[in-house]
C-alpha cells in the first residue's frame, strides 16, 4: 500500500510497542509534540507516557539512559532529533554503547536502537543540515542503516530491534513527506543488504538515504541519451554491502559514489577505497564521487543547493567516468 | 609544591559505637583485601606484570566497602576506572579481578579492559567505566529498565569530584529525579579530579549541595570513617528503595596514593597527604574495634594474614591463566560476525 515514510515509521513504532511490552520510545518531544517530524504522532495517547516518554535536552543522559535500559533487559527506541544534536551523545556511543560487549569480554549487549534525522536541503543552515552518518559508519560495535524508501522506513525498524547490538537509523529529513509503495511483508533482503534499485550497464551509482532519488533521477536524465546507469541504494553504511557493491561494479565496469557527506575522509572515500581493493582490474575509469561542498550548509537556497549533491552532478559525473581519457585530458 | 590548606571535613556526626563482630569482621576484612590486593597491584606494576593505567583507591576503601554492604544482589553496580575496591567488595572473585588487571583471557572481562574496565555481569558490576561520568546515564538507564520492566531494586553509581564537573552528572541526576527513579548517586570526592583540587575546579565545593537544584536529595559524610558512611548509604538507599527517587550522597575521602601510577604529584603537598592518613580508615576502624572490645588485635591480625594469603592466591591465578589466542582478537565486537565491517 501507498503511505508516506513519515506514516511507515508511525506504523512501525505503532507495531513494535505493540508487540513487545521491553519496548519503548523516548527522546524531544516524541511524545506530546509528536515528534519533531511527527513520526510518532499519536503514539503517547495510545501508548501512555510510560512507553512514550518526553525528555528533556539532554542527549548524552537519554542516549546513555537508552544504553542502560539495554543493558537491564529493555528493547528501547531512542529518538535523536537531528544528527546535529547527537554529537552531544558521541560520548555514550562511542564509549559505551559500542564498547560494552567487547571491554566485558562478550558479557555485556545492548539492544538498542536509536533513530535521528539526517542531511540538508530544507534551508536550516549549518547546525540542522549536516550528514554525519559516515563518521558513526567508521566506529566498530554499532551498526548503521539508513532507509531510503518508504518501505524500507517500515521494515528496518523491526529487523533493528531484533538484532542483539545497536544500531543506529538514519532517515534523510527530506524523506518524510514522500510517499512510496510499502510492502505487507519486510520482503527477501536482509537489513545490512544493498539493494539494486534500478539495473543498469553502464556505471554503477552508489547512494544511500536522501541521495538515492537524486541518483535514480540522474539516471532517467541519462537513460535519454542512452547511458544506463545502474543504481546502487547500500541501505546499511555499517557492515557495507562488499558483495553486492563489488558484483555490481565488475559488471558495470565504472563507479559513481554520492554521498550527502561531505568528500573528505568520507563514506564515499571508503567505498571508493573498497572498489579500488576489490575490483581495480575491472574498473574501464577512476571512480568518481559526488559530495557535498566543503562548506557549513549554508542557508540561503541557491547555495544550499549547490552545496549539496544534486542529479545534475551525479550526470555529469557519470559523464566524466564515461569520458575517462577526455576528463583526464581536460584537467591536466 | 602546591602547598594548600587541607580540605574540610564534613560535619556529619560520628557514628554511634555499636557494630556486632561478624559484621566487623566482614567489613575490616574487606578493607585489608583492597589494601593488600592493590599495594600488590602496585608492586606487580613495577614489576612489569601489570601494564597501561593502574589507579589505587588506597585510602578510599571504606567508601566501597560502607557503599555496597547497603546493596542486595538484585541491585546494580555502575563503577569508575577506580573500582578494584568495588569489585572486590562487590564479591568478585580476587583473582578474576586481579587476571583482568594482568589481561589474561581468565580475567573477569577476558583480560578485554584490564584495570579501568571490570565487569561481571552476573554480580550486576556495569564496570568499570573510564570516561569520567560515563556510567551516570547508564545507571539512570539501568534504573529506568527495572522500573518499566518493574524489577525491584536500586541502581547504585560511583563517581569522583571531578565528574560534577561534566554535563552528563547535571544531566542524569535531572533525568533521574524528574522520572523518580531508583538511583543512588554515590559521590566519591577525594578533592582532586586527577591533579585539580576541588576549589580549583569548581566554584561551589560542597557537592552535596548540587542536589538540590535537581531535587535530589543529598548529603554529605565523612568517607574515612566506614561507620559514619555504612549508616548513611543504609538510609539513602532505604529512601531510593522506597520508591522516593534518587539520592546524592557524597562520601568525602582521600587517595593516599598517586593518581595512577606514574604522577609526580606536584599538584597537592606532602604534609596534606600526611594529615589525611592520619584518618587512615583501617587504622580508624581498627583502633575503634580494638578500643571498643569488638574484635581483639589477633582477630585482626588474622584478618589481615588472610588478606594477603587471598591476594597471593589472586597473583598466583593471574599468573597460571592464559593469554587470550589472537585468532579471537575480534570476537564479541558484535554478538554475530557479519561478512564485512
Amino acid at each position: 500500500m501507498r503511505m508516506t515514510y513519515r506514516e511507515a515509521l508511525r506504523t512501525a513504532l505503532t507495531e513494535a510497542l505493540s508487540a513487545d511490552p521491553r519496548v519503548f520510545l523516548m527522546g524531544e518531544d516524541v511524545g506530546r509534540y509528536g515528534g519533531a517530524y511527527a513520526a510518532s504522532k499519536g503514539l503517547l495517547e495510545q501508548f501512555g507516557p510510560d512507553r512514550v516518554r518526553d525528555t528533556p535536552l539532554s542527549e548524552s543522559a537519554f542516549v546513555g539512559a537508552g544504553i542502560g535500559a539495554a543493558l537491564g533487559g529493555m528493547r528501547p527506541i531512542v529518538e535523536v532529533m537531528t544528527v546535529n544534536f547527537s554529537l552531544l551523545a558521541l560520548d555514550q556511543v562511542v564509549n559505551s554503547a559500542a564498547t560494552l560487549r567487547h571491554m566485558s569480554g562478550g558479557q555485556l549487549s545492548v539492544p538498542l536502537v536509536v533513530r535521528m534525522a539526517t542531511g540538508g536541503g530544507r534551508q536550516v543552515a549549518a547546525q540542522h543540515s549536516h550528514s554525519l552518518e559516515g563518521w558513526y559508519a567508521h566506529v566498530p560495535g554499532i551498526r548503521v542503516v539508513a532507509p531510503a524508501t518508504a518501505h524500507d522506513a517500515r521494515w528496518m525498524l523491526p529487523a533493528a530491534l531484533r538484532e542483539p547490538d545497536p544500531v543506529f537509523i538514519f532517515e534523510h529529513a527530506m524523506l518524510y513527506p514522500e510517499e512510496g509503495e510499502v510492502g505487507e511483508e519486510p520482503g527477501p533482503l536482509p537489513l545490512f543488504a544493498a539493494a539494486i534499485r534500478r539495473p543498469g550497464r553502464d556505471v554503477t551509482v552508489i547512494a544511500h538515504g536522501g541521495s538515492v532519488g537524486k541518483a535514480l533521477a540522474a539516471a532517467e536524465q541519462l537513460a535519454t541519451e542512452g547511458i544506463e546507469a545502474e543504481v546502487l541504494d547500500l541501505r546499511s553504511l555499517r557492515p557495507l554491502d562488499d558483495a553486492t557493491i563489488l558484483e555490481s561494479v565488475r559488471r558495470c565496469h565504472r563507479a559513481v559514489v554520492v554521498d550527502e557527506g561531505w568528500r573528505s575522509g568520507s563514506l564515499s572515500a571508503e567505498i571508493a577505497s573498497r572498489i579500488s581493493e576489490g575490483a581495480f582490474f575491472e574498473l574501464d575509469a577512476p571512480v568518481a564521487r559526488v559530495c557535498s561542498a566543503e562548506v557549513p550548509i549554508p542557508y540561503p537556497k541557491h547555495l544550499e543547493d549547490t552545496a549539496l549533491p544534486q542529479p545534475d552532478g551525479i550526470c555529469a559525473a557519470v559523464r566524466g567516468v564515461l569520458q575517462p581519457a577526455q576528463a583526464a585530458g581536460a584537467k591536466a | 609544591m602546591a602547598t594548600r590548606e587541607a580540605p574540610p571535613l564534613p560535619k556529619t556526626p560520628a557514628a554511634s559505637g555499636a557494630i556486632d563482630a561478624a559484621t566487623a569482621r566482614s567489613w575490616l576484612g574487606q578493607m585489608l583485601l583492597i589494601r593488600r590486593f592493590e599495594e600488590k597491584a602496585a608492586e606487580l606494576y613495577s614489576a612489569g606484570k601489570i601494564r597501561g593505567f593502574l589507579h589505587l583507591s588506597i585510602g578510599e576503601e571504606a567508601v566501597s566497602v560502607a557503599a555496597i554492604a547497603a546493596l542486595t544482589e538484585a541491585d546494580n553496580i555502575v563503577s569508575t576506572y577506580r573500582e578494584h575496591g568495588h569489585a572486590l567488595a562487590r564479591g568478585l572473585p580476587p583473582g578474576a579481578v586481579m587476571a583482568e588487571l594482568y589481561g589474561k583471557a581468565n580475567g573477569a572481562s577476558r583480560g578485554r579492559g584490564g584495570s579501568m574496565h571490570i565487569f561481571d555481569v552476573g554480580r550486576r558490576f556495569y564496570g568499570g567505566n573510564a570516561i569520567v561520568a560515563g556510567g551516570l546515564p547508564l545507571a539512570v538507564g539501568l534504573a529506568l529498565a527495572d522500573r518499566l520492566r518493574p524489577r525491584p531494586a536500586i541502581t547504585a553509581c560511583f563517581f569522583g569530584d571531578g565528574a560534577v564537573a561534566e554535563g552528563e552528572f547535571h544531566e542524569s541526576l535531572n533525568l533521574a529525579s524528574l522520572w523518580k527513579l531508583p538511583v543512588l548517586f554515590l559521590c566519591e570526592n577525594n578533592y582532586y579530579a586527577m591533579g585539580t583540587a576541588l576549589d580549583r575546579h569548581q566554584a561551589e565545593t560542597d557537592i552535596s549541595l548540587k542536589g538540590g537544584a535537581y531535587r535530589v536529595p543529598s548529603v554529605a559524610v565523612d568517607g574515612m570513617d566506614v561507620m559514619a558512611t555504612a549508616s548513611a548509604v543504609r538510609a539513602a538507599a532505604e529512601q531510593v528503595r522506597s520508591g522516593a527517587g534518587p539520592f546524592l550522597l557524597e562520601c568525602r575521602t582521600y587517595r593516599f596514593r598517586a593518581h595512577s601510577m606514574y604522577d609526580p604529584e606536584l599538584y597537592r603537598s606532602k604534609e596534606e597527604v600526611e594529615q589525611w592518613k592520619r584518618r587512615d580508615p583501617i587504622a580508624l576502624f581498627r583502633a575503634r574495634l580494638e578500643g571498643g572490645g569488638i574484635l581483639a588485635a589477633a582477630a585482626i591480625e588474622a584478618l589481615d594474614r588472610e588478606a594477603r594469603a587471598v591476594t597471593d592466591q589472586a597473583v598466583a591465578f593471574a599468573e597460571a591463566g592464559e593469554w587470550e589466542p589472537v585468532a579471537d582478537l575480534l570476537k564479541d565486537v558484535y554478538a554475530r560476525e557479519l561478512p564485512c565491517g
